[in-house]
This record gives C-alpha cells, structure tokens and sequence, in this order.
C-alpha cells in the first residue's frame, strides 16, 4: 500500500510537468488549429537552456524565468515569422513547417553545444529528502517542482477562465469566426497564445532538467505523451488538459509497475478507450 | 577533435616508398608468399572521435598508439600505419565506415569500437573476410559467443563479467535477495545475467529486475518499488548520464541506507565528480580500477600520462591490450595479417602483460581476468579486493572455439 501511494505520487508528479507541456500543446491546437510537432523540441530547448544558465552563473533559479521570458519571446517570434504566415495553408503544410522545425532544433543543439548527456545539479537550497512513505524518500526539488506546476496551473486557469483576454482566448478555441466578427484581434490572440504555450514547454523543460538530465532528443517521449493528454483531454481545453495529463501520468507511472510489459502501450489503451467512448475527448464543450 | 579520417603515419619514412622497400632480386621462391606483403602494414582505428564517446574513442587511439610506439612503430616486423576512422557512435553509418577502411583504405587489421551497434558491422566484415579484428570495449555478449570467429578478438570484457563479479561478490557477503535496475536493452539484458550467474554461484538469487526503455531517465516508478521487493542490496547498470542520473536520484529517494547499491562498474566509472557525495560507498566490479598495484601498471599510467597529459582510464587499458594482442598475433604469423590461423593461435598462447592484470584470451576469444571489486571514495573507484579472479564468460554457443 506504501508502494502505490509513492507511486501515485510519482504518476501525480510526473502529470504535472506533462500538464505544463500539454496545455501549450491543446492551445495551440484548439486556438490555431495547428498540430505542433516541435513542442517536444521547445521542452528540449527549455531544459538546454537551464543546463546553459545554471552551469554559467552557477545559479539554477534564474533558468525557469529565462525560459519563461525566453519563452513567450521566442515563441511569439516563431508566430510571427513563421506560423503566421502558414495560417491559410493546409494542415499538412504546418505539419511539415513544425517537422522541418524539429530537425533545425536538433541540429541547432548540436552545432552550438553537443550530443552528449549532461546532468544538471539541483539547486543546493532544496537538495535534501524529505520521507514521504516507510521505505521511500522525495528531493525537495522534486517536490517544489510539484508545488510549482500546481501553481502555475492555479495562474492559467484563473487566467483563462476569468479575464477578457481569456475569455476572448476560450473564444477563439471554440468560435473563430464569431471572433473575427466581433472585431477581436485574432492576428494578437494567436500570437499570445502560441508565445504561452513555448514558454510553458520552455519552463517545463528547465524544471526537469535536474530531474532527468538534459539529451538529444529528450523531448520526443514527452510530445507522444502530451499528444496523448490534448487527445484525452479534448482539443483546446485547458481543465481538460489538466485531468487527462493527471490521469495519463498515473497510468503511466502504474503500468510501468504493475504491467511493466505493456508499460509503453498502456496509455495508448487509455486512448483508443477514451476515443471510443467519447471521440472529442473527456473535456470537449459543446 | 580529430577530423573524420587522419592518418598518423608512424615510422614515417617507409609509409610512401612501400613498393621499392621491397628488393626486386633477392626473393627466390624458397618461403611463403607472406614475404610478398608489402612493407607498411595498415591497420584500421575505428573508433567514435566526436559525440557521445569521443572521449573513450580517443582514450583507446592514444593508449594504441603508445603502445605501438613502445615497439618502435612496427607489429611483426612490419611498420605499421594508423588509418584513423570517426564512427560517430553511428550504426547506420558503420557499413560504409568498414567499406572504406577494406576497400580505399587498404587495412590489413581492425581495432574497433565502443558502441555495440556499431561493432556489428566490423564483426560481420572479419567474420566474412578473415580480416584480423581487435574489438577494444564494446560488450555485447555476441561478439564472442554465437557470432565468435576465429579472426575476431576483444582486449575488454564481456557486459556478463563485471555484472557476474558484482554478483558473486555479493553474495560472498551474505546477501541472498538482490534486484537488479537497468535500461531495456541488449546491455542491460545480458549483465542482468551475469548478475544472476553470480549471484547463484555464491548461493544466493536475483528476484527482480526492473528496468525502463532506454535512454529514458524517469527513475522514480522503478525507485518507488524497490523498498517492497524484500531484498537486500540493489545492483545496477547504466552507463554516463544515465549513471550520473540513476545514482543521484537513489540518494535522494533515501534507499541508500536501507539497500545499498552496487552495480557493473561503469555506474561509477568517469562520472564520479557528477555524482558527488551520492556515489560514496557505492561498490562497483570491473577489470579496472584505481590503485590496481602492479608494475605494469604504475609504468603505463605513469607513461600515458606523460604523452597525453590525461591520466588513464579503462578506456586506455582496453586500447593498450588491444595494440599487445594484436602485436603479438602478428609476431607469431612474421606480419602476415591473413594468416587468420596462426595470428588467433598466438594470441591464445599468450599471456597478455596488462595493467589491469595479467590475463589470457578464452577460447571464444574474450578476457578470461579477474573482475576486481572497487568502492567509490573521494572521487575515485578504489580496488578493495577480487570480486571473481579468471573469469572467463561462458562462450554460450560460440562454434569456433
């Protein structure tokens, strides 16, 4: 019994970062109707960029705001100069611009640093362990990561759910015509919305890097999961988002121990059943 | 960093003029054709020179290449030339590595690699054309079981043996349950044999083993569980970050004091200073390690040290017996690289002088050495004793012994 609360506490953990992911992802995609196949890639980004801040000022806690402000400035710069300009253009075109993206990244990563592992070490302040069963112990980091994906959830929620901007995001999601109708700015709302969603990647990604180390590539697990958590969730719905990367971190976490054989198909079951069951996902209004 | 292909010309004065060294008249056909070869002996070093192992590729070309110096340049009486080739730790891109070190290149011996996948290809080219191949780390049992061949031989060990001494020595400490972690795939499958195998052979049993896809690094839901399994030490193997990671998230989930961890040496090796205060204690087996007290090695540390300002690493004494196998193949066969069945019978004769101790080849052509047991301490893996002394790996399948 001790076991499997550590393990939902694991699955809750490990939910949590997908969340942060996944709602840049289900936004994206509800707002801009834009399959965004290098959101893996800006999490990657993200988790590079606090190896680089913490191993050059030697202070881990300026990483998560460099990838927020790095973030929504590098994501509204994507928005603007490239994804803008694909708005009109079938969705195999942006599959192929968010494709093309993901090897420039790569190949970005590896001209500027390299294609080795690096561990990031956690921040001194918070590298001690705090009992949470019998047998098992939690970092203190692992658990403030925890606090602070609640927390920006709390923020976007409030957000999204209560001010104009986000009444006119939700909008966009669910009506796009009825926005241009209405005389709000859609060109403004994409861009805001696509710089979000980079910079919650980007701060996902700098969270976990002490938690996972930084490697080639170590956003693509990430993306197929996140993918996962928009379909469940229901496209464009935050609170929908935010259960189903909650449930598909738990399934995760117990198939790997419970069925550690079907452990890499197990959250796909969960969504053939979801989209069986209900095809626009759990959350989808309307 | 090396360009993708250099060559290092050694004893240099020969290297362009092979042909005339050769003199027309005095050959009357009373010896073997091996006296046509011509002078200047190429030998192929493929190895990773950038990414991930270029710092074990380049650990491996400088301990050869030291060792080569130490016989003046020449292996069976023939000077040698090094063809140097970047693999990039690359298997798609390892056929045509192997096709332009036999074909344009024109090597008469292999020495390669580091990665397992990449080490396929050169196993497949040896196994097909009788080329002499010297495979300097990469474990994967295969090599030198079901695919053995009788040109092919490794100067590094098998992923069974580390993982066999660790369990062994285990069990000698009256430990009877342990678990085994690791990431899904073929290293990580066979050392949790050897484990097993060791641990059975002292009486004890591996009752678990864990593991997740590689190269993955969330640890935790295979942490979580290791307090209910009902055993009593934890051994593991993964190698670079992966290790850095594995270690520090141990520590941090407060299992160490209650199942210590141990594991294949490499959880440890090169990595010490990132893993910091998390890797003390932690008991690790390998054929290598710090303050191994022979005169051998103090020689060739102090010697590779001096030429390439670093000091030595498994990596180097794997690359350092490789050059000795591969010398004393070729003395046996007068340099003559094709004459697979002599070159393999000299090698198996010797007794190879290494730093980590002396050993002997199997008949599957692996190390048969002693597995020494380390316990990390202030940044290095110091050898506290044997965890299995001549271990040889089981050869399983290997028709060519």
């Amino acid at each position: 019994m001790e076991g499997f609360l550590a393990q939902l506490l694991n699955g809750l953990q490990y939910g949590l970062l997908l969340f942060l992911i996944g709602s840049g992802l289900t936004l994206i995609f509800g707002v801009m109707g834009v399959i965004n196949l290098a959101h893996g890639s800006l999490f990657m980004i993200g988790a590079y960029l606090a190896y680089v801040v913490a191993t050059l000022t030697g202070e881990f806690w300026l990483a998560p705001p460099a990838a927020v402000l790095g973030g929504l400035a590098f994501g509204a710069l994507l928005e603007r100069g490239l994804f803008r300009k694909f708005r009109e253009r079938e969705h195999l075109d942006q599959v192929l611009l968010t494709f093309a993206l993901i090897l420039l990244f790569e190949e970005a990563r590896a001209a500027l640093l390299d294609n080795q592992f690096h561990a990031v070490a956690v921040p001194p302040s918070l590298d001690f362990s705090i009992p949470v069963t019998g047998g098992f112990a939690y970092s203190a980091y692992r658990l403030a990561v925890l606090a602070i994906c609640l927390a920006v959830a709390a923020v976007m929620f409030a957000f999204v759910e209560r001010t104009r901007i986000g009444a006119s995001i939700r909008a966009a999601a669910e009506n796009p015509e009825m926005v241009d109708l209405l005389g709000l700015d859609a060109r403004s709302i994409h861009t805001l919305v696509f710089a979000a969603g980079t910079a919650l990647a980007m701060l996902a990604g700098a969270l976990a890097a002490p938690l996972q180390s930084v490697y080639p590539g170590m956003g693509d697990g990430f993306l197929i999961l996140s993918f996962i958590v928009v379909v469940i969730g229901g496209l464009g719905s935050i609170a929908g988002a935010f259960w189903a990367a909650l449930l598909v971190g738990s399934i995760d976490t117990l198939g790997k121990v419970y069925a550690p054989q079907i452990a890499g198909i197990s959250v796909c079951v969960l969504m053939a059943a979801v989209l069986l069951w209900r095809p626009n996902g759990l959350f989808a209004r309307g | 960093m090396p360009s993708i292909s250099r060559r290092s010309v050694l004893g240099g004065s020969l290297a362009g003029a092979g042909t005339l060294a050769l003199p027309p008249l005095a050959l009357p056909p009373l010896t073997t054709p091996a006296l046509a070869q011509p002078a200047v002996l190429r030998i192929g070093l493929m190895l990773p020179f950038t990414g991930t192992f270029a710092a074990l590729g380049e650990a491996i070309a400088s301990a050869f290449n030291l060792h080569l110096k130490e016989l003046g340049g020449k292996m069976g009486g023939r000077t040698v030339e090094l063809v140097r080739v970047d693999d990039e730790s690359d298997p798609a891109k390892a056929p045509s590595n192997v096709n332009r070190l036999l074909g344009r290149e024109k090597v008469e011996a292999l020495v390669g690699t580091v990665h397992s996948g990449v080490v396929m290809a050169l196993v497949q080219a040896a196994r097909e054309q009788q080329i002499p191949l010297i495979i300097p780390n990469a474990g994967n049992v295969a090599a030198t079981r079901e695919l053995c061949a009788p040109s092919v031989f490794r100067s590094s060990f098998s992923n069974w043996q580390p993982a066999y001494g660790m369990g062994k020595a285990l069990a000698a400490k009256g430990i009877k349950k342990a678990a085994w972690v690791t990431w899904d795939y073929a290293a990580g499958k066979e050392s949790a044999e050897g484990f097993g195998d060791g641990l059975r052979a002292g009486g004890a049993e591996l009752t678990k083993v864990l593991t997740l896809p590689f190269p993955e690094t969330n640890f935790q839901p295979l942490l979580a569980q290791l307090p209910g399994l009902g055993v009593q030490a934890v051994g593991s193997f993964f190698a670079g970050g992966g290790a850095i990671q594995f270690v520090k998230d141990y520590a941090a989930a407060g299992l160490r004091d209650k199942l210590p961890l141990c594991g294949s040496g490499f959880l440890t090796e090169g990595v010490l200073k990132a893993q910091g205060a998390a890797a003390e204690g932690i008991q690790t087996a390998l054929h290598y390690g710090d303050g191994i007290d022979n005169a051998k090695n103090t020689a060739f540390r102090a010697a590779y040290k001096a030429t390439t300002n670093r000091d030595a690493d498994v990596y180097a004494v794997q690359g350092y017996d490789a050059a000795q196998m591969l010398a004393i193949g070729l003395a046996g066969t007068k340099g003559d690289a094709a004459a697979a069945k002599e070159l393999s019978a000299a090698i198996r004769a010797a007794k190879i002088d290494s730093p980590r101790g002396a050993f002997t080849i199997s008949a599957s052509h692996n190390p048969v050495q002693t597995i020494w047991l380390r316990e990390a301490k202030n940044g290095e893996n110091r050898v506290i004793g044997a965890a299995a002394e001549a271990l040889a790996d089981p050869g399983t399948g290997c028709k060519a012994a």
